[in-house]
């Protein structure tokens, strides 16, 4: 769990607020903190959650250091939520390696390429590695299919488990019942509020990223990184379809439906992951969070990897590098799928959990000062 | 920064951006001298939440309507009557374009926060409050190319005949010059300024606690009245709220004033109670407490409460101090422990059985004693029992410069200054001289803040 210092710390910023108010036009952070006249630790760790990091609660302060206040809610809930992130994934002795260690991820990448670069090279040979990949099924000379699905698999799988463990965790460690998981109104207030980046739009004009001045740039960035994302996942279904359901195997034509999906996708992540980045160089840093920052950096930089040798491969694909950067792609997604559940990927699980129990919150006031 | 500005602003909070933002759309080139570093920029404004102007239906997250008389009926209750009718008339009227105006220049609105439902129908709440707002107009002077130096303090304002002014102002260790085509003070008042209020309430002065910015020091005003110009208001008076001792003793904002007082006793540092706590609803009474306290010895007193009345408040900053019997608490708080268990004893045995009710002036009430609890009287029984200590927080001061309907400053025989102006707390007293209306600080500050830019424009181009 977060140390007893930092619990007592936002404790004492929350208890500022509480006395306040003037921010709980924002966000959801605001409204659930009022519903509490003391906060321990699931409350903090629960509110951490929901901040979405847009600072506008930080500009908006009278009383930010150096006040002696010194009120600084988004640098401390971001604080929380990467000891949350590290809490709550399993194991534990992988989640505290992976934490905040940027260089573990880049050499993960680098041992998961060379791994996969080294045993294709080693078992299908030269002349497969280095040559062109544009006939169908050439995919498969480099990696046999099962070699290519079966590690596929097992690494989704593992992200998948950890995360799902880590949210039942936290779901529990913030003694909300297990039955308000599946509230329908909650859980379609918390979609729309996650997938519209609800909190992130500051009252119309944007959030406070990344300096004071209000801007939908985040926002925007990222809706495509999320978009590319979930275009390439659509890709991957698809080409999977067509390979059992019609024979058809990979690599498909230019015009083919995993191809477009899977191209504009990832110069969607590209785009919004590189904008990200970039906002994060020129970012306000009074407000920020370093810990946080690392985590965002590793996750970023190993998500613009996997569509950079994505993409890279696609255009490729008819000269003798495509072997090679087909290796070194799905070297990548390996890192990726590996260090998932211990970095930033994490907050997509926590905070749609803490959206959900907000909401289900909302619901019981609201049936309570009208009952 | 240039040598010269058509228009010098001495300030930098509502009021004054205010103005920078009329000015530039003048014409007028502007500049804004602001005494406070840039983080602790917009004087009290950034303490504010909500600004009060007149609407003919709903409006924003406004509801209902707020008629020009019904808005100077609150005004006159308020003030007792110490206002300048014609003034205060003109402020009301020119309110009503505020909401448009102020969400055109870059802020947002916000329904009432949870706890001020009684002011959704007057009271327009910014989001995020007045540093969010001051922040917008920041922001929009700086796309006007409006000039800002911060840690610059107004310290001499020179009005010539028609001729330019020179303002003088202390930054960087320095006294530097500006000439400007025509000054507006928009500066605050001096409730910050510990030296004078000494000089009026002498040692008792240390023991107040300054609720907003340290900045207002009153210097502009001061000089202009040294000059000639008209003071309006009494020195000595100043509004004042119940604040928890514990807080620093400037810019603790909203955040150290205490709403317990309704639901227990006040005792004096002698352990007598000297006030009704149970006279009002608390919106109607919080404001009368700063001026009690100040009046106590030392300048202090103490919020006593039972186990019963511990949730019954807003949330307080610092927690109670806390003891399972009454002389145990008064020793935790200094003071007489027989003496402050008399007084509990005595008021608990004359508090008569009623219904409580938080949400109406109830029944719950004391017989027999010199000073009544007249409302939510509960006995003080129940373990844990709780203190706050309470110290007397100035808001801001009444004593200002006298000014025309057009911002312009007078002097002693009622004619105006040429080419100075005012606006903001520097002015407020013309038209609130006694008491206050939440959210009219900001109204006055943004009617004259508008008028000042303009008239200073016009003056300064012509």
């Amino acid at each position: 769990m977060p140390s007893p210092d930092l619990i007592h710390e936002v404790e004492r910023q929350l208890t500022v607020c509480n006395a306040c108010r003037y921010c709980e036009g924002y966000c959801a952070v605001f409204p659930a903190m009022e519903l509490r006249r003391t906060f321990d630790e699931e409350d903090v760790i629960h509110l951490a959650n929901l901040c979405f990091d847009c600072r506008a609660c930080y500009n908006a302060c009278p009383y930010t250091p150096p006040h002696e206040y010194a009120i600084n809610i988004p640098q401390a809930m971001a604080e929380v939520r990467v000891e949350t992130y590290r809490e709550f994934s399993t194991p534990s002795f992988l989640s505290r390696l992976f934490q905040g260690n940027t260089a573990l991820v880049g050499l993960t990448a680098l041992v998961s390429v060379l791994i996969v670069f080294g045993s294709v090279l080693a078992l299908q040979g030269g002349d497969v590695v280095f040559g062109e990949l544009t006939e169908e099924g050439s995919f498969y000379r480099v990696i046999p299919y099962t070699a290519m699905i079966l590690p596929a698999l097992l690494l989704s799988g593992w992200w998948l488990a950890v995360l799902a463990i880590g949210g039942v965790r936290f779901w529990r460690s913030t003694n909300a019942r297990a039955g308000d998981m599946i509230d329908a109104t909650s859980f379609w207030r918390a979609t729309k509020d996650a997938f519209g980046l609800e909190y992130l739009k500051g009252g119309g004009d944007g959030c406070d990223y990344p300096g004071p001045a209000k801007s939908n740039a985040r926002r925007w960035l990222h809706h495509a990184l999320v978009g590319g994302v979930l275009l390439d996942l659509f890709s991957t279904t698809v080409a999977a379809m067509y390979h059992h359901f019609f024979g058809e195997d990979a690599p498909y034509e230019y015009l083919s439906i995993p191809v477009v999906s899977g191209a504009v996708g990832g110069v969607l992540i590209v785009v919004g992951g590189l904008g990200l980045l970039w906002l994060k160089r020129v970012q306000d840093l009074d407000p920020a969070n370093r810990r946080m920052l690392a985590l965002d950096y590793a996750f970023l930089l190993l998500l613009l990897l996997t569509s950079a040798t994505g993409l890279a491969l696609l255009s490729l694909r008819g000269t003798v590098t495509a072997g090679t950067l087909l290796t070194v792609h799905l070297g990548i997604v390996a890192a990726l799928y590996l260090a998932l559940p211990y970095g930033k990927f994490a907050h997509v699980v926590y905070r749609y959990a803490s959206l959900i129990r907000y909401h289900v919150e909302m619901e019981r006031e609201a049936e309570k000062t009208a009952g | 920064m240039k040598s010269a500005y058509d228009v010098v602003i001495a300030g930098g909070g509502n009021a004054a951006l205010c103005a920078a933002l009329e000015a530039a759309r003048a014409g007028a080139t502007a500049l804004i001298l602001e005494a406070a570093p840039a983080y602790l920029r917009g004087g009290n404004s950034r303490h504010t939440r909500n600004c009060r102007y007149m609407h003919d239906g709903p409006e924003f997250n406004l509801v209902g309507t707020y008629t020009e008389d019904e808005f100077f009926a609150d005004l006159l209750q308020v003030t007792g009557g110490e206002t300048n009718e014609a003034l205060a008339r003109m402020t009301i009227r020119a309110s009503k374009d505020l909401g448009r105006w102020i969400e055109g220049n870059g802020v947002r609105w916000q329904g009432p926060l949870k706890g001020t439902l009684q002011l959704s129908r007057t009271n327009a709440f910014f989001l995020g409050g007045g540093k969010a707002l001051v922040n917008a107009y920041y922001e929009e002077i700086e796309r006007l190319g409006v000039d800002v130096c911060y840690e610059a303090e107004v310290c001499d304002i020179l009005a010539g005949d028609g001729a330019p002014a020179s303002v003088a102002f202390e930054a960087e260790g320095t006294t530097q010059i500006v000439q400007a085509g025509a000054v507006v003070v928009a500066s605050g008042g001096f409730e910050a300024n510990l030296e004078w209020l000494a000089q009026n309430w002498g040692d008792a002065a240390q023991n107040f606690a300054i609720r907003g910015t340290a900045y207002n020091r009153g210097r502009p005003m001061a000089k202009l009245i040294e000059h000639g110009a008209r003071a309006i208001g009494s020195p000595h008076e100043f509004h004042s709220v119940a604040v928890d001792a514990r807080g620093p003793q400037f810019d603790g904002g909203i955040v150290t004033r205490l709403d317990t007082v309704p639901f227990g006793i006040v005792v004096n540092n002698e352990g007598v109670r000297f006030s009704d706590e149970g006279a009002d609803f608390w919106p109607k009474r919080y404001a009368s407490w700063g001026g009690l306290i100040a009046q106590q010895p030392g300048q202090v007193a103490f919020s006593l409460l039972d186990a019963k009345m511990a949730n019954e408040f807003m949330p307080s900053l610092y927690p109670p101090v806390e003891a399972q019997s009454i002389p145990e608490l008064a020793r935790a708080m200094e003071l007489d422990p027989e003496l402050v268990a008399e007084t509990v004893s005595r008021f608990n045995a004359s508090v008569q059985d009623g219904t409580y009710d938080p949400t109406a002036l109830d029944d719950c009430r004391t017989e027999g004693l010199e000073i009544p609890k007249s409302h939510w009287a509960r006995r003080i029984d129940t373990p844990p029992f709780l203190a706050y200590p309470l110290r007397t927080g100035i808001t801001f001061s009444y004593r200002c410069l006298g000014v025309d309907e057009r911002a312009r400053v007078l002097v002693a025989n009622g004619e105006p200054l040429p080419g100075v102006f005012a606006a903001g707390e520097a002015m407020a007293g013309n038209i609130l001289g006694r008491g206050y209306l939440a959210g009219f600080g900001m109204t006055i500050g943004s009617v004259f803040g508008r008028i000042a830019g303009r008239e200073a424009a016009k003056h300064a181009l012509a």
